[in-house]
């Protein structure tokens, strides 16, 4: 039984991944979550601000994009299979599906908070509270 | 006559693994649809982040080292199921198991502290009834609590499992989609620790 199982996931190994592999996601997801936390503890203990809002959003972003990629190719095994690429393609789709509902979501939603006249909301409050 | 069963039992093996590639494949179209329904939540989240109604923003309810505690302990058990996965490929059942347990403390561990957070909320008065955008946070958080929890009735099934029958081929594939599962709960949790508590803190 251990030696069919063996074969049958040996061939399999470069698809699987190996320890280094594993380390090396391990580290650099580590080291991307401490870098902007560090940054956002300074930023929020310092009693002048030391960093601009964008430039800490943007640091954020892409060192969670990019623990993101780094997880999906270390831990997930992505990106090594055999084509056609089915797992790529299916995530493909997913990521289209996450950025037009979330993104959508909060344009419409701005823009409906944009659109509102005080008097509408004032009046929006009123039923709210009434409801209530 | 023995060339001809060998190559047969090859046969065999190789459609079986082509199965099980199959039941992968199948499990990650699950995880992807997963992400859509985390996606909904995190957007919901998105739009409520204002609606505070009076109570307190993201700012006053938590703080980030304890956050960053969670996202650590979370990320060290994501890195345990993978040891316990090349274990598994070298068919070395007792570091299975070791590396399992391992798992599921960390996971335990971190639960309590989301418990203990989430408690510690509603005690001050600001549970999920507190605004809209507490009710996006607790749902959002819970949500993935709650897959934790799943995760780790699984895990415990598995290390019955593999205690009892050792790494069967059926096993080895259950454990090839623990892992896929795990692994996709620390890379939510990465988001939420970015989206929720570090842009919170700003």
């Amino acid at each position: 039984m251990n030696d069919e199982v063996r074969a049958i996931y040996a061939h399999n190994n470069t698809e699987q991944g190996s320890l280094g592999f594993y380390i090396g996601g391990f580290i650099a997801s580590v080291a991307l979550t401490l870098i902007p936390f560090a940054l956002v503890e300074i930023h929020v203990n310092s009693r002048h601000e030391t960093f601009t809002h964008p430039f800490l959003i943007v640091i954020m972003t892409a060192a969670a994009l990019i623990q993101f990629g780094v997880q999906l190719y270390c831990f997930l095994h992505l990106g090594r299979e055999t084509r056609p690429r089915w797992k790529l393609l299916v995530l493909a789709f997913m990521v289209t599906v996450v950025l037009i509902l979330v993104l959508g979501s909060l344009w419409i939603m701005n823009n409906l908070n944009y659109r509102m006249t005080p008097q509408q909301m004032n009046s929006y409050m009123q039923q709210q509270d009434g409801g209530l | 006559m023995s060339e001809a069963v060998a190559s047969n039992q090859i046969l065999a093996a190789e459609e079986r693994r082509q199965a099980d590639d199959k039941t992968i494949f199948g499990f990650w179209v699950y995880i992807m649809t997963d992400c859509v329904l985390f996606a909904s939540l995190f957007a919901t989240y998105a739009v409520l982040r204002n609606n505070t109604f009076g109570g307190p923003s993201g700012t006053n309810l938590y703080s980030l080292p304890y956050a960053l505690m969670e996202t650590l302990i979370l990320l060290t058990s994501s890195f345990s199921c993978g040891l316990a996965i090349l274990a598994a490929r070298r068919l070395k059942r007792l570091q299975v198991l070791f590396w399992l347990g391992l798992t599921i403390l960390l996971g335990m561990a971190f639960l309590g502290l989301e418990l203990h957070e989430f408690t510690r909320l509603v005690h001050e008065g600001n549970s999920w009834r507190r605004s809209g955008f507490t009710s996006a946070f607790f749902t959002l958080i819970g949500t993935h609590g709650l897959h934790i929890t799943s995760g780790l009735v699984w895990m415990l099934t598995m290390m019955v499992q593999v205690g009892r029958r050792g790494l069967t081929r059926g096993n080895l594939r259950r454990l090839t989609l623990l892992s896929l599962f795990w692994h996709f709960l620390d890379i939510v949790w990465v988001f939420i620790f970015t989206i929720v508590y570090m842009l919170g803190a700003l």
